[in-house]
């Protein structure tokens, strides 16, 4: 107990407050630092950095795929390397470590009023490790053999056979180990998450008015802490495999008419641990992207967020079902009917949430003020995108859909639609968000506006003709489609199409980075609260805000984190920590 | 009766039950009220590798009951010769006994950190570590035993590859944990001895001051790793 005068009905704080590491010098303030800002920003470079060599992975498959035969130097094994490393990075060492460690690390201290994470150390360690996982992922590139070219789902018996790159030179090995060190250090990141949120908060700050950003990398954390496990144990076991011999997921097996020492194992087993990881991963990299665009759409159509407390339970179901729906990837893998009928029926329940969602977002858009920022653009793409995606998510969903369209790229136009292009929206509105924030001042307008346009209407271009492809039946993952029936010479032109879209959307995020850095010198001062918010991270006394975050005093919270345009109030929107004599209170009861 | 303040600011009982659960997680600050953020951390941390160690087990249960090959059978793998006659799991039995000892030898440290004890407490964290040390170094003469008689994670002289293969990665992943904890055990009796906690000295890593929590703390992940051993203990070698 270190306070006892309740502040106007708020109860004292129950926690003495932590003395903060204090850096002595400049390795100690900027690079081995403690302070969660600092770390939020090592994730997102590094995350940006590994990005990037996806990016132009892409690229090189797009190079194949769309003008096949004119670039000798991409062979079907380097065309599985681009696949294989391009999945892995986009979907686990960008996304999951930028919305979390990057995302999580920023805003969650800011926003539920804390000075840090609750064990700094720890936190730091997270990053490092997370780094020498992406160095140690960067190194198969140089390694004998090359990257693994397994396919992001490393399947067996196939991912670590002669057959596939990779398969028995480094490749498969420094995966499997970079992903081991993903996990540890996620988790030393990701227990610090979950424990500043539930354990950590200012006073009067409640579950219940956390800003729906907290929420969804909250929920998301969670689910990470217990998906990972079943990463972490598959990749244990095949790397033994690999290494040792074992045969936990290869079963007798020829290769080039000679028996291989394996005999006996389950490549099944290695498919449901893989996706009961893999489809939590899938909403790891979605929670944090509903939450954040709940909270730009809030602040851009200056009104309160419809249904609050639902959208905290949608998220919440939405995270618990993500756990009994993984065999729907496994329709085609032969698994008895009952059980396509029973992961059917709970993918398609996950509908009701997602559509509470998307209805809370357009409702609270109805009537708003709506104000067509950057970050409001992304937003608003980000719903069409995620509609879109998730509609013919229910086509895929479903046994009978499902298994003709399985392995075409119907489903790669599926996924990117609702997991890659979609959470990237977000990531971008929100980077047009909190950049001012984080550095002081705004990302410049034109360009921002010029990333917008080009990156939506791109990704509609690429992604949209691909549904048509995979409906023709264009199955993924061929590295050469010339000589194929159902390639009709149309189908080829769509292909040149979507290959060169492909390089324009590229090109347009390079002038998104150019802007990330030349704004950090010439971009308009932005002032405290450029964008009139409430929650506590545009309330702190410096900005960027200093370590420690709010000054002498820890803010205390009188009102929920969405009160925008409170009749009777003199302003548009009043912070979380005004008390009550400040204004009236849309919060629900 | 304890006594709380609510979001109102008036003092009324705090209630108990669900009711209880429902008040603490609506309030500020905490939704485990007098929960430390160390404990929490702690507890929040053995539930992820819970699903670990429940990967672990199905993967090899997976595996045992999809096996066309025999299974070898555990009491006849896992006895020792003893005076002339095979003893089944003898070994197994000895570790067990050491392991759970050492979970109450662990408790007994957690109760005299409480009463600041150092002397005692210092002691019995240190027993529990020479027990857990104990527990390891039967474990390596258990992996000997089964090299010489042939048992490699590729395969052995008796049926299903998977034994050996199951075996070593699911107690080798178990022993991980018990070095770990033997190291952090003498770390923190170490802290103890030389009164850290009474002093408010600082971590040399984290420039943290500790307290006597952290031996209760430290006992969360004791008791866990002797909880999975008997999960491992019943399914692998008596089934």
């Amino acid at each position: 107990m270190v306070d006892i005068t309740p502040a106007d009905g708020i109860p004292p704080a129950e926690v003495a407050e932590v003395e903060l590491y204090h850096p002595h010098s400049w390795w100690t303030k900027y690079v081995f630092s403690q302070d969660a800002k600092v770390i939020a920003i090592q994730y997102s470079a590094t995350a940006t950095g590994i990005g990037l060599v996806a990016l132009v992975l892409s690229w090189l498959m797009r190079l194949q795929l769309g003008f096949p035969g004119t670039f000798d130097f991409i062979t079907p094994e380097a065309y599985y390397q681009f696949i294989t490393m391009h999945g892995m990075i986009m979907v686990i060492y960008l996304l999951t470590a930028l919305f979390l460690g990057g995302f999580g690390n920023y805003l969650i201290p800011l926003m539920v009023g804390a000075r840090d994470m609750v064990f700094p150390y720890v936190n730091m360690l997270s990053y490092w490790i997370y780094l020498l996982a992406v160095l140690v992922l960067v190194s198969s590139f140089f390694a004998p053999g090359g990257p693994t070219g397994a396919g992001w789902t490393l399947y067996p018996p196939q991912a670590i056979m002669s057959g596939t790159p990779g398969g028995q030179d480094w490749g498969i090995i420094l995966m499997l180990s970079s992903l081991i060190l993903f996990i540890i250090g996620f988790t030393m990141g990701g227990l610090n998450y979950v424990v500043t949120v539930l354990q950590g908060r200012t006073r009067g700050m409640t579950m219940m008015r956390l800003p729906l950003t907290v929420w969804g990398i909250f929920t998301a954390t969670v689910m990470a802490l217990l998906a990972f496990p079943a990463l972490f144990v598959a990749s244990v076991m095949m790397l033994l495999d690999r290494v040792l011999g074992t045969s936990f997921f290869m079963p007798a097996i020829s290769e080039m008419g000679e028996q291989l020492p394996h005999n006996g194992g389950s490549p099944i087993l290695f498919q449901h641990l893989f996706w009961f990881f893999g489809h939590p991963e899938v909403y790891i990299v979605a929670l944090p992207a509903f939450g954040i665009v709940s909270d730009l759409i809030s602040t851009h159509a200056r009104k309160n967020i419809f249904g609050y407390r639902m959208m905290v339970w949608a998220i919440v179901g939405i995270g618990a079902l993500s756990f009994v729906v993984w065999a729907h990837h496994m329709y085609v893998s032969g698994m008895h009917p009952y059980f396509g009928f029973f992961f059917a029926t709970t993918t398609l329940i996950i509908a009701i949430p997602t559509a509470i969602k998307v209805y809370n977002w357009v409702l609270t858009l109805w009537r708003g003020d709506i104000h067509l920022t950057i970050p409001m653009l992304f937003a608003l793409a980000f719903i069409v995108t995620f509609v879109n995606g998730g509609l013919t998510g229910l086509f895929l969903g479903n046994v009978v859909v499902d298994v003709p369209l399985s392995d075409t790229m119907f489903v790669v136009a599926h996924f990117h639609m609702v997991m890659g292009v979609a959470p990237i929206l977000v990531v971008f509105g929100a980077i047009y968000h909190w950049y001012p924030k984080a550095t002081g001042r705004m990302l410049n307008e034109t360009l921002g506006r010029f990333h917008f346009w080009v990156t939506f209407l791109g990704a509609y271009l690429i992604f949209f003709p691909m549904h048509y492809l995979g409906l023709m039946g264009v199955p993924r993952r061929y590295a050469e489609l010339t000589d194929m029936t159902i390639m009709t010479e149309s189908a080829h032109h769509l292909n040149s199409f979507i290959s060169i879209m492909a390089f324009i959307v590229g090109f347009a995020q390079m002038v998104f980075l150019f802007n990330l850095i030349w704004s950090i010198r010439h971009g308009r001062e932005a002032g405290g609260n450029p964008w009139r918010a409430t929650t506590l991270e545009w309330q702190t006394p410096q900005t960027p805000p200093a370590h420690g975050n709010f000054g002498k005093d820890l803010p205390i919270v009188y009102r929920w984190a969405y009160d925008y345009s409170v009749p009777g109030a003199k302003e548009d929107f009043i912070p979380q920590n005004m008390p009550g004599s400040f204004g009236p209170s849309r919060e629900p009861a | 009766m304890a006594e709380t303040l609510t979001h109102i600011g008036q003092t009324e009982p705090r209630p108990t039950g669900w009711e209880g659960i429902a008040a603490d997680w609506s309030s500020d600050q905490r939704a485990f009220k007098n929960v430390s953020w160390g404990k929490a951390m702690m507890w929040i941390f053995l539930l992820s590798d819970t699903f670990i160690f429940g990967c672990f087990l199905l993967s090899y249960m997976t595996a045992r009951i999809s096996t066309r090959v025999p299974w070898p059978n555990p009491s006849e793998v896992f006895a020792l010769r003893i005076g002339g006659s095979d003893i089944p799991l003898i070994l197994i039995a000895i570790m067990t006994f050491v392991l759970i000892s050492s979970s109450g030898t662990m408790a007994m440290a957690v109760n005299f950190g409480y009463r600041r004890d150092r002397r005692k407490t210092a002691i019995l964290m240190l027993l529990t570590a020479a027990l857990g040390a104990t527990f390891v170094g039967m474990q390596a003469f258990e992996w000997t035993k089964l090299i010489t008689e042939g048992v490699r994670p590729w395969g052995n002289p008796w049926g299903a590859a998977q034994f050996g293969s199951s075996f070593f990665m699911i107690t080798g992943f178990h022993g991980t944990h018990v070095t770990i904890g033997v190291i952090f055990l003498i770390i923190v009796a170490r802290k103890v001895w030389r009164g850290d906690f009474d002093t408010g000295r600082r971590g040399f890593f984290t420039s943290r001051t500790g307290r006597y929590e952290n031996v209760e703390i430290m006992g969360l992940y004791w008791h866990f790793v002797d909880l999975v051993w008997v999960f491992i203990f019943a399914f692998f070698y008596l089934w």
